[in-house]
């Protein structure tokens, strides 16, 4: 598996993904968001993004192909799930701290106050 | 050519290779963390301006695509070394430095740039959150570069034995780690800030 037609198929992949990632934005955008609405285009570009991770775990890390006791892919798995809880968590902790610890007025008082 | 078998490295059943390969993984970690604090800051732009009004999107693209093209580059290098060709490895190897300079130069004036606007690290939780963690991104970059000068004087100077095998393996791992986080500061820093 370790050869230039691996990694070549690797850089092809990620290649085609970023681009497809980066014309989904600017159609979005040139359509003033009507082509593409939010929420569809922020699944796409986060699914290409993991599917590239994928691609370049597999075709330039070559991650899953070591022998028997798979230490490094268990390593890694184990890595991406510590990563999804810190990240997910503080996105979810802090919106709701946002949410509930900030009252309408004090928001106003920030706006009128804006050298505050 | 020798036999591939002769030379040949095998770097998965290596300790050093899983040794490294748990500094990757904890490295990966704080990067999640500067990550979420710039999901979390995203917003917090204080009046100042907010990624659509600062990134330039075909500029990124431009870096992303070379440092993509560099890391594939530098798996081929990896390649040659372990069939034991000296020439070609050195001279993908360059390749690789090159490409990852032109990357950190682009990298470099795109901060300059923001910094004479005005827009600096000091200005909103949402600039301090973003250098952090590009700049760090960058600062790896930079590592790596030094890391290949030295490689390259090393091969240069020794030739491939097993050692400088293990050691470009290594590198190879580091290098293409650095190319996957970008891919994420491309998606969630430039592609979200400019589209969201």
């Amino acid at each position: 598996m370790k050869t230039i037609v691996s990694y070549s198929i690797g850089f092809l992949l990620s290649m085609i993904f970023t681009l497809l990632a980066y014309n989904l934005v600017f159609v979005h955008l040139n359509s003033h968001h009507r082509l593409i609405s939010h929420p569809v285009l922020l699944v796409a570009i986060l699914t290409l993004a993991m599917v590239q991770l994928f691609v370049q775990m597999i075709f330039f890390l070559h991650l899953g192909q070591e022998s028997a006791p798979k230490w490094n892919l268990l390593f890694f798995i184990s890595t991406f799930c510590a990563i999804l809880a810190i990240v997910i968590g503080s996105i979810w902790i802090m919106d709701h701290l946002n949410y509930n610890m900030t009252p309408k007025q004090v928001n106003q008082y920030i706006n009128d106050q804006s050298g505050f | 050519m020798k036999s591939e078998t002769g030379t040949q490295y095998s770097a998965q059943s290596d300790k050093n290779y899983f040794g490294f390969w748990v500094y990757l993984m904890t490295d990966l970690i704080m990067f999640a963390g500067l990550f979420a604090a710039f999901a979390v800051l995203r917003n917090n732009t204080f009046g100042g301006p907010s990624g659509k009004n600062i990134f330039d999107l075909p500029f990124v693209l431009i870096e992303t695509v070379l440092l993509l093209t560099s890391s594939f580059t530098c798996g081929l290098a990896v390649l040659s070394a372990v069939r034991n060709k000296k020439k070609g490895t050195i001279c993908l190897l360059g390749l690789t430095f090159l490409l990852g300079a032109g990357f950190l130069a682009m990298e470099l004036y795109e901060f300059s740039h923001l910094f004479e606007e005005g827009n600096t690290f000091q200005k909103s939780a949402f600039l301090s959150s973003y250098f952090s963690l590009v700049g760090t991104h960058g600062l790896h970059i930079t590592a790596g570069l030094i890391w290949m000068i030295i490689l390259f004087l090393y091969i240069l100077k020794k030739g491939l034995t097993k050692g400088s095998v293990r050691k470009l393996t290594l590198f190879g791992l580091f290098w293409h780690f650095l190319d996957i986080v970008w891919i994420f500061i491309f998606t969630i820093v430039y592609l979200m800030g400019v589209a969201l």
